[in-house]
């Protein structure tokens, strides 16, 4: 029984084949990336994972449970999170509020107990805050953590995001493109990061990247895409040195 | 018998219903436009329309001008007025939230009537037409006004699908309404053509307000209420929609005019919003509108 | 320039940020207490309206300010709750009682308004809103059984539990109670997870999606609670205008509640306040101004025996008498905010008082906005 699965995952964008029988599956504690020229259906895997679109076929089935019409907010609970392709910050709101409000997967009060904000709702609000407080140390955001988002440079913006993840106490942590906008050394301190997530707090990572020396330095399997099909997967090297991998990326 | 005047009051209820409904199309045309263009949501355009009206008005009354000269002489002032208030005032705001912009141009409503009340007083106007006559059709009565409000669109209408769709600047507005940074790469002088356009649908709402003058009489809130059904006009066809604009002013107007004289009283202003609830909760994109997700 | 030393997660949960901050609200309580004592009863009257008018504004900075939703229809709760409370009243309902059956019943029509509203974005919902208000106003007019039409509803004045409150004072502590517990509630609301979910939806809906946050639900607590404060705010609002018509529950008492949270600043409690402020004061400031701009202008004519200035001032006067020069007004003051003090009232304070706090350090850059390009909408 494998950690989390996706079996023969198709949608189709009227008659648009985006992502068109896709199998692969990803084991505990491994880092698991999807590359594949532009349009290539990586994202839109990642948009049928986090439930936002409906595979028109296919399975997903995660730690057991099969999660392909669980409505979309459930999935942070079961303990999937996610990062966007072009950042999806609350970014009127600050960094300490965007990180709290990642854990309302784990929030325990209802709306009247708020309303009066009872001491248990107080009681909950600090241990929020310590989780959320343990993600800032993890990833070095202490000087940003009373910053509006929108006054933040792009790239502790994506590491806020990772944060945001982080906080939901996720198992499987979906990386949309993590070093995309970023610069070498911040693609390095990423692929870091990347690595400590893995080994220090255990949680298995899906990415999707097109840095291929992120990619090898981080992935223990790759899959590669070519127009919503699967072309090749295995270790990095395999995968880079694949015939058909090179023919989709240069052409011919 | 009773069913031959049945069949004629309904062709009657039709006809008006057909004209109320022009203007409101003309009107929701003006949001449409605008909005394609700039994705500002102007409020303002029902008190254009007033404004419009009253120009008239001063022009034949105060200054005792032929029909047609004041009609002109209104389109294009409001016109051009139309293409000042972007270029002093709204430009300023794209970018901002759309409800930011809502908000603004419903300031400037207010400000536009008011300074109507000051410069023309708020009592209630006749506009004098050329078009006082009617026709009898088998018991139907083809009133004059009616039919200009319909020849009027229809000419509009035309003039405008010729522009947009067979003119240079036409098409440079098509293609600024699609991208706008792709139109200014190529050469089109974006802020121009947003000028234009403002003063396009400024003009539009001048022309309906004066085809409208001898319907609803000339008062400052002459706007307000045809605004607000020409919005729901706008909506009910999919906001975004040029012919979905003028569909769904008709549908507005004929459902107005029927349920008024069917449905109990109260049921003539209501109706248009109880059908324009029931068709967003069913198809909240409106007619002819298309659903968009953001892309993540 | 003032430093806070945070050694607890509780200081950033608490009310009131330290103990100077406390201070500056315990003088504004003793000088809102001390109004009635001190000020005649037309100014406690008019203060009155500002807190009816601040409950109003927290309602919909709830719901525009945090949610992100905007509604054009807050007249029509507004409405419900008054003739609510005034139906339940003549029927001989305690007023605790009757306030509390008011309250939910605004309550559940916004959540029936808000159902819908849940597939609806931007300027679909807003029109849907202004359709719900328009056909509500109608319903007041022709349910003359219940709202007794065009021919008005008078409403009886409060008394609570055998207690009168028909004095000016009386009632401006009622409402002060009302504005104060309600501010309360929502501040506690947005320290906790409802609130942060609401702005969650308010930035970016798919991200808030992905969190975890229910959007039905979390639009629907907005709608329900922004509509139950609206009828706590109509029962308040039905015993101050003591006759209720339908006429008063128009649209453009809806715009002017959106009006007041533009002015006051969106996004802030501070600014339901500020833009209540403003929008109960203006009207009376009008009306004072004239009458004594022609008066004054003309005094000092004499003295200076410059006759230009009497008709300068009689022209103000004039122009001020003519009627809608009030919407007018307030259509300038709207235009002038959203040009150029995007953050409202609030925004203005918060920039005045970092200015002092960093003086004479303080950099025009600090609060300079990026340029932005046009960023769609449509897809939202």
């Amino acid at each position: 029984m494998s950690f989390f699965s996706v079996d023969n995952l198709s949608i189709n964008f009227g008659g648009i084949k985006a992502v068109d029988g896709v199998t692969f599956d990803v084991k505990k504690g491994e880092v698991f990336t999807i590359i594949g020229p532009n349009g290539a259906g990586k994202t839109t895997i990642f948009n049928l994972v986090s439930r936002i679109y409906q595979p028109t076929g296919g399975k997903l089935v995660f730690d057991g449970t099969d999660i392909t019409n669980v409505p979309p907010h459930r999935i942070a609970a079961l303990g999937i999170a996610r990062t966007f392709q072009n950042i999806e910050l609350f970014e009127h709101a600050t960094l300490l509020q965007n990180l709290l409000l990642a854990r309302h997967a784990h929030k325990k009060s209802n709306f009247f107990s708020e309303l009066m904000f009872l001491p248990s709702v107080r009681q909950m609000e600090l241990e929020h805050r310590e989780a959320v407080e343990k993600a800032i140390d993890f990833l070095d955001l202490q000087q940003y953590r009373d910053s509006f988002i929108v006054n933040l440079p792009y790239g502790v913006r994506k590491v806020t995001e990772l944060a945001r993840a982080l906080c939901t106490d996720p198992q499987l942590l979906l990386l949309d493109e993590p070093s995309s906008g970023l610069n070498v050394e911040e693609t390095e301190d990423m692929a870091f990061w990347i690595q400590d997530i893995r080994t220090l707090l255990g949680i298995t990572v899906l990415m999707v990247e097109h840095d291929m020396s992120l990619v090898s330095a981080v992935s223990d399997r790759v899959l590669a895409l070519n127009y919503g099909r699967p072309l090749a997967m295995g270790t990095p090297g395999e995968v880079q040195s694949h015939p058909e991998v090179i023919r989709a990326y240069l052409g011919g | 018998m009773c069913r031959g005047r049945k069949l004629v009051t309904f062709l009657q209820l039709t006809l008006n219903g057909l004209a109320v409904g022009c203007i409101y199309g003309l009107v929701a045309l003006g949001f449409v436009l605008i909005y394609k263009a700039t994705e500002l949501v102007n409020f303002a355009q029902g008190d254009l329309l007033m404004l419009g009206a009253f120009v008239a008005y001063m022009a034949v009354i105060w200054w005792g001008l032929d029909y047609w000269l004041a009609f002109l002489i209104s389109v294009v002032t409001i016109g051009v007025f139309g293409a000042l208030l972007d270029a002093t005032i709204l430009r300023n705001v794209i970018g901002q939230p759309q409800f930011a912009v809502v908000m603004l141009t419903i300031g400037l409503g207010a400000m536009f009537r008011t300074f109507a009340s000051v410069t023309w007083g708020s009592e209630i106007y006749t506009l004098p037409t050329p078009f006082g006559g009617v026709w009898q059709v088998g018991g139907v009565t083809l009133s004059h006004q009616y039919i200009s409000i319909v020849v009027g669109t229809l000419i509009l209408c035309g003039v405008l699908y010729v522009f947009f769709n067979h003119t240079r600047v036409g098409v440079a507005m098509q293609a600024t309404s699609q991208n706008q940074l792709a139109a200014y790469y190529m050469g089109i002088p974006v802020k121009l053509i947003f000028s234009l356009i403002w003063a396009i649908s400024a003009g539009t709402a001048a022309a309906a307000g004066i085809l409208l003058a001898p319907v609803t009489l000339i008062d400052i809130n002459m706007g307000l209420a045809v605004a607000l059904k020409a919005f729901a006009a706008a909506v009910l066809g999919g906001f975004g929609s040029i012919p979905g604009a003028l569909v769904g002013g008709i549908i507005i107007g004929l459902i107005e005019l029927y349920a008024g004289a069917t449905l109990p009283e109260g049921f003539k202003d209501t109706a248009p919003y109880i059908v324009l609830l029931i068709m967003l909760v069913v198809r909240p994109q409106g007619l002819f509108g298309t659903m968009t997700r953001k892309k993540v | 320039m003032r430093f806070q030393f945070k050694t607890s997660y509780n200081q950033d949960i608490r009310l009131f940020k330290d103990r100077i901050d406390t201070s500056w609200y315990g003088l504004l309580a003793v000088a809102v207490l001390a109004v009635p004592l001190l000020m005649s009863d037309y100014y406690v009257g008019e203060a009155t309206w500002v807190f009816i008018y601040a409950i109003c504004g927290v309602s919909l900075m709830a719901l525009v300010g945090y949610t992100g939703l905007v509604s054009l229809g807050h007249a029509a709760f507004l409405g419900i709750g008054a003739y609510a409370h005034a139906y339940f009243l003549q029927h001989g309902v305690p007023w605790v009682v009757s306030v509390a059956l008011a309250v939910t019943i605004t309550t559940a029509s916004g959540i029936v308004v808000g159902l819908p509203a849940l597939r609806m974005t931007g300027i679909y919902l807003t029109i849907a809103t202004l359709a719900f208000g328009v056909i509500i106003q109608e319903v007041f007019s022709r349910w003359e059984s219940v709202t007794h039409g065009f021919a008005g509803m008078p409403v009886e004045k409060p008394t609570i539990f055998g207690v009168p409150f028909h004095d000016e004072w009386a009632f401006y502590y009622l409402c002060l109670f009302f504005l104060v517990l309600v501010l309360w509630m929502t501040r506690n609301l947005l320290r906790s997870p409802t609130g942060r979910a609401w702005i969650a939806i308010r930035d970016s809906e798919i991200a808030a999606q992905s969190m975890g946050v229910n959007l039905a639900i979390y639009k629907s607590i907005a709608f329900a609670y922004s509509a139950g404060l609206m009828g706590l705010a109509g029962a308040l609002f039905a015993h101050k205008i003591g006759y209720l018509a339908p006429d008063i529950f128009t649209i453009l008492l809806s715009i002017q509640f959106l009006l007041l949270v533009i002015v006051g600043g969106l996004g802030s409690l501070h600014g339901a306040v500020f833009g209540a402020i403003f929008v109960a004061l203006l009207p009376p400031l009008i009306a004072i101004l004239r009458d004594s701009i022609p008066a004054s202008m003309n005094e000092a004519a004499q003295a200076m025996n410059i006759k230009l200035l009497a008709i300068i001032g009689e022209g103000i006067g004039n122009f001020l008498k003519k009627p809608g020069v009030e919407a007018g007004i307030f259509g300038l003051i709207l235009v002038l905010v959203i040009l150029l003090e995007p953050l409202g009232m609030y925004g203005r304070w918060v920039k005045i008082r970092v200015f002092f706090s960093t003086f004479p350090m303080y950099r025009g850059a600090t609060f300079k906005r990026q340029k932005s390009y046009m960023r769609s909408e449509r897809l939202r």
